[in-house]
């Protein structure tokens, strides 16, 4: 009689599976990037021909930034430091001591920044960036004061609200051209 | 003597590597999860600035790209040192972008062409004049929605 033969499962030889998987793990590493996809959103002013009219502006409402070549600060005619950029603007919008050379309210305060074609992107980023965290920190105080909540809970209506209160408007000027002249 | 006697012939047990394969298909996922695929072979060098006030880019299908920086060290013979533009995988110039706006426009629907932001991604040396053009010509478009490229900065100025 024959013997039966023994019932034995073939298992499958799963050593190459780690080879596969190596493969792929190679292909995503070479054809992916971890992207930055993380930035400052920006609503850029419609471009118009006429040139606007400075005149119409009292200089106590504008907070001018300049940046030179050499990616120093000079704003209303002094010069700053980087650091001192968020705090020294968000004074001048608020103005809590109501000074004379400050903005007459926060409604009416307008940032203009002006580079030169030498500056650096950096140092205009970090620039931008301090300006805008200025008004996000304000919002914030504002959605303190009114809701209790910070400006990043509130509902869109409300953040509506806050921003026709203290409009984040700044003007950038056509950038100077002095490192070359 | 001994009812403990060493099993005769026994050598170390081989070490299991049946698990292998899942860790390698974990470190994959990870991977397929957390990065994006490249959509174009940079050829200018970009290391983005530092920011604080950072928003994500929403809706990646409406997001085009310009990169701005200098050109990679295979290309630095061809197009010199200076920063220049990127637009898709060619190098180009400011006269281009409108043609390139264009072209992103046709690939999304009618409705969401008011949604379409462009992604600047500007290397931290590259100076404001090459910037401010590409700005302008976006504003001559009347491209408006502009996120520029930034990574998260830790600690203060």
């Amino acid at each position: 009689m024959a013997k039966k033969p023994r019932r034995e499962s073939p298992t499958v030889n799963a050593s190459s599976m780690a080879d596969i998987a190596f493969l792929l793990l190679i292909f995503f590493l070479v054809t992916t990037t971890i992207d930055t996809d993380k930035g400052i959103q920006v609503k850029l002013p419609p471009w118009s021909d006429e040139k606007p009219d400075p005149l119409k502006l009292k200089t106590r409402n504008v907070f001018s930034v300049l940046v030179n070549f050499n990616n120093e600060l000079l704003v209303r005619g002094e010069p700053m430091e980087k650091a001192d950029l968020r705090d020294k603007t968000k004074e001048f919008i608020m103005n809590p001591q109501g000074l004379e050379d400050l903005s007459e309210s926060p409604q009416n305060a307008i940032i203009s920044l002006k580079n030169d074609r030498g500056t650096e992107y950096e140092t205009y980023l970090t620039v931008y960036n301090e300006l805008k965290a200025a008004y996000n920190e304000i919002w914030d105080e504002e959605a303190q004061k009114q809701y209790g909540k910070s400006y990043s809970d509130l509902d869109f209506e409300a953040k509506k609200a806050i921003r026709a209160d203290i409009p984040f408007v700044i003007s950038e000027a056509e950038p100077t051209d002095n490192e070359n002249k | 003597m001994s009812k403990f006697s060493k099993k005769r012939g026994a050598s170390t047990p081989e070490i299991s590597t049946a698990s292998l394969p899942d860790i390698i298909f974990m470190l994959l996922f990870f991977f397929m999860v957390v990065t994006v695929m490249k959509e174009s072979t940079l050829k200018v060098q970009v290391s983005v600035p530092n920011a604080t006030e950072l928003e994500k880019l929403e809706r990646k299908s409406l997001v085009h790209h310009i990169y701005i920086g200098k050109p990679t060290a295979q290309y630095q013979a061809q197009y010199g040192t200076a920063p220049r533009m990127q637009l898709n995988d060619q190098f180009a110039i400011i006269e281009d972008i409108p043609l390139f706006l264009e072209q992103e426009k046709l690939k999304v629907r009618e409705e969401e062409r008011d949604f379409l932001t462009t992604s600047l991604r500007v290397d931290r040396e590259a100076t404001m004049g090459i910037v401010s053009d590409v700005k302008t010509k976006l504003r001559k478009s009347n491209q408006l929605k502009i996120n520029y490229s930034a990574r998260l900065r830790q600690g203060d100025l």
